[in-house]
């Protein structure tokens, strides 16, 4: 990690701003996401982080500023283009279709197809549980029943299925909103190891979360965003709870 | 990649192996969902038994019976199928029965009308494409008001369920349209090797309907978008394009099942299909679909339809009076959907409560 200072950033952001009318949701924001690093995005409700993934994944267009992806700048019409150019979002819920396997939630919308009797194209669900077993192994969390339909694991699970996806498609940049909020401790520390694991391949993660611990056992740095506009960007070694909470409410 | 650090330890043992084989849960699970089976095994021992007791007579290893059962689910069978997929992907479809009659009334005009030009049998081919294409316009239009209007599918398949119905009997003339074609009364009521065929028409389709349910991207979206639109949209998958397919072929399955009956009764009536629409849900309940979407699949649906057409068939049989029909049919939808109830209960669809 040291040398990631040097390195391109995967991601930039610059200057960014998102009006609706009169509103500045966001106003002239910059951040970066170098490889391997995992950022956190804190500020209380209404400061304007869901307006930033939201442009950062292609939901919304900016009003101003540029997006830059390995250095090239970038726009996205549709979430569908930001997710071709690597930047995933993993939400807390509505991830997933429930009643489909592991592997069939990770090609959801892709699927690989296979000939059989060497005419009649049908769904490869081998193919598609090979790819969950493997991906799901490279995560650190192993099923041997990759044919049950998702809504048989617990929270924590579900969420790793969801983050299974966005690696199984190898995306680069993982923004990931509240991935805690809805599940137990032990499920928690559970989504926190894979933060970690996505951080060991390389890849860049935006964390977005409430939970100051939660930040501070997985982050790198920590971006603060206030009434739109950015309040802090802290490496975490050199901060802590209490300047990101000044921070926060801008005592 | 394992570096072991002390989160990940905590990691393993608190996330618990995903397969959890209660025994227990997964028998239950295998009797709902098997269940439209179990009901039909059951109906059948108990009118054989009923039978014999009363008559002293064999009931289904009879094969008149056998055949007469097979024939009557046929139409209710072909408005299932297509229900089936629309009621996975959380919608329902009312319009089906009176399309079904739009179809049989179009397939006899069309079958007497190509008669008069071409061949015989090539004028029931007509027929009965004419049929199951004209079916397709009301799909058409339930699908574009459903995925780009946005109307609910209750109120906008209700609306053409009025709309089908009027177009229908307008058709006709307020009359039943008899079919001069021996080709096709020969459709509706000839056999191969004492096998109808249109036992044989409904079980190729019901196969090549089960295939698409289950082995095509078709099918498998279907399921995700039943299940979590959001979901679904977000892994890029074409709603609006989706749905609108799927009111097309639910209303070219009723289509089929409408020139299927103009076949069997050699006429053509608007009204062919109304009994049959509530019967076409009750036979995809029965079967294991969830109302709300997301599960269901074509061969339970087809253990339900054959499940209320063996009661219907055989309370006759048994002489007992035809009000009851209703009555058992309701019985046997309140019970199985009381059994998908209780596995959800027990199977914990969530952990995280």
């Amino acid at each position: 990690m040291n040398s990631s200072e040097q390195t391109t950033p995967l991601l930039e952001v610059r200057n960014l701003s998102k009006h609706f009318g009169a509103v500045r949701a966001l106003n002239d924001f910059s951040m970066v996401v170098r490889p391997g690093e995992v950022v956190a995005l804190a500020g209380d409700n209404g400061a304007g982080k869901t307006t930033l993934i939201k442009a950062i994944s292609g939901v919304f267009q900016p009003t101003g500023g540029e997006i830059l992806l390995r250095g090239q700048p970038v726009t996205f019409a549709t979430p569908h283009e930001a997710r071709e150019k690597g930047i995933e979002t993993i939400y807390q819920d509505l991830a997933l279709a429930d009643n489909l396997s592991i592997g069939a939630n990770i090609f959801l919308g892709r699927e690989p197809m296979r000939k059989a009797f060497g005419f009649l194209p049908v769904l490869d669900r081998k193919a598609m549980a090979v790819a969950a077993k493997q991906t799901m192994g490279r995560l650190d969390f192993h099923v041997s029943r990759l044919d049950a339909p998702v809504s048989n694991f617990s929270g924590g699970q579900r969420q790793a299925v969801a983050i299974g996806r966005a690696v199984y498609w190898d995306a680069q940049i993982l923004i990931m909103d509240e991935p805690t909020a809805a599940l137990g401790v032990p499920e928690q520390r559970k989504v926190i190891s894979l933060i970690h694991q996505l951080k060991a391949q390389g890849r860049g993660v935006i964390f977005i979360s409430h939970n100051l611990q939660d930040i501070f056992a997985v982050s790198d740095r920590i971006v603060v965003l206030r009434r739109g506009v950015q309040a802090g960007d802290r490496k975490i070694s050199e901060t802590n709870h209490d300047e990101v909470v000044k921070l926060m409410v801008g005592g | 990649m394992t570096s072991t650090s002390p989160t990940e330890q905590s990691g393993t043992h608190v996330a618990p192996q995903a397969d959890h084989g209660d025994p227990a849960r997964t028998w239950l699970g295998r009797i709902a969902e098997g269940r439209a089976w179990l009901f039909l095994a059951g109906l059948i021992i108990c009118f054989e038994v009923w039978s014999r007791l009363s008559f002293g007579a064999t009931f289904m290893l009879n094969p008149f019976n056998v055949q007469s059962i097979a024939i009557f689910a046929v139409a209710p069978l072909l408005l299932a199928t297509g229900q089936t997929f629309v009621i996975i992907s959380g919608g329902i479809d009312l319009s089906l029965g009176f399309i079904m009659g739009l179809a049989a009334v179009v397939a006899a005009h069309a079958t007497n009308m190509a008669g008069a030009v071409i061949p015989l049998p090539l004028a029931m081919l007509a027929g009965i494409l004419a049929a199951v294409i004209v079916a397709g316009v009301p799909g058409v239009i339930n699908g574009l008001l459903i995925s780009r209007l946005r109307v609910p599918p209750f109120i906008g398949t209700l609306g053409m369920f009025g709309v089908a119905r009027g177009v229908a009997f307008l058709l006709a003339g307020g009359t039943t349209v008899p079919v001069q074609n021996s080709w096709f009364a020969l459709l509706g009521n000839g056999r191969f090797y004492g096998v109808p065929y249109l036992v044989i028409i409904a079980a190729v389709f019901v196969v090549v309907m089960h295939y698409i349910l289950s082995q095509t991207r078709f099918g498998q979206h279907n399921y995700a978008i039943g299940a979590n639109v959001q979901a679904a949209r977000r892994a890029g998958i074409d709603i609006r394009g989706h749905t609108l397919r799927l009111y097309v072929l639910s209303a070219m399955c009723a289509g089929l099942g409408g020139a299927l009956y103009a076949a069997r009764f050699t006429a053509g009536a608007a009204q062919a299909g109304e009994p049959l629409l509530l019967d076409s849900v009750a036979a995809v309940v029965i079967g294991g679909a969830s109302l709300f979407g997301g599960s269901g699949t074509i061969f339970g649906t087809v253990a339900g339809a054959l499940v209320i057409a063996v009661i219907q068939y055989g309370l006759v049989f048994v002489n007992v009076e035809p009000f009851w029909q209703f009555i058992a049919v309701g019985f046997v939808i309140i019970i199985s959907v009381l059994i998908d109830q209780a596995q959800r209960r027990f199977s914990g669809a969530r952990q995280d409560e």
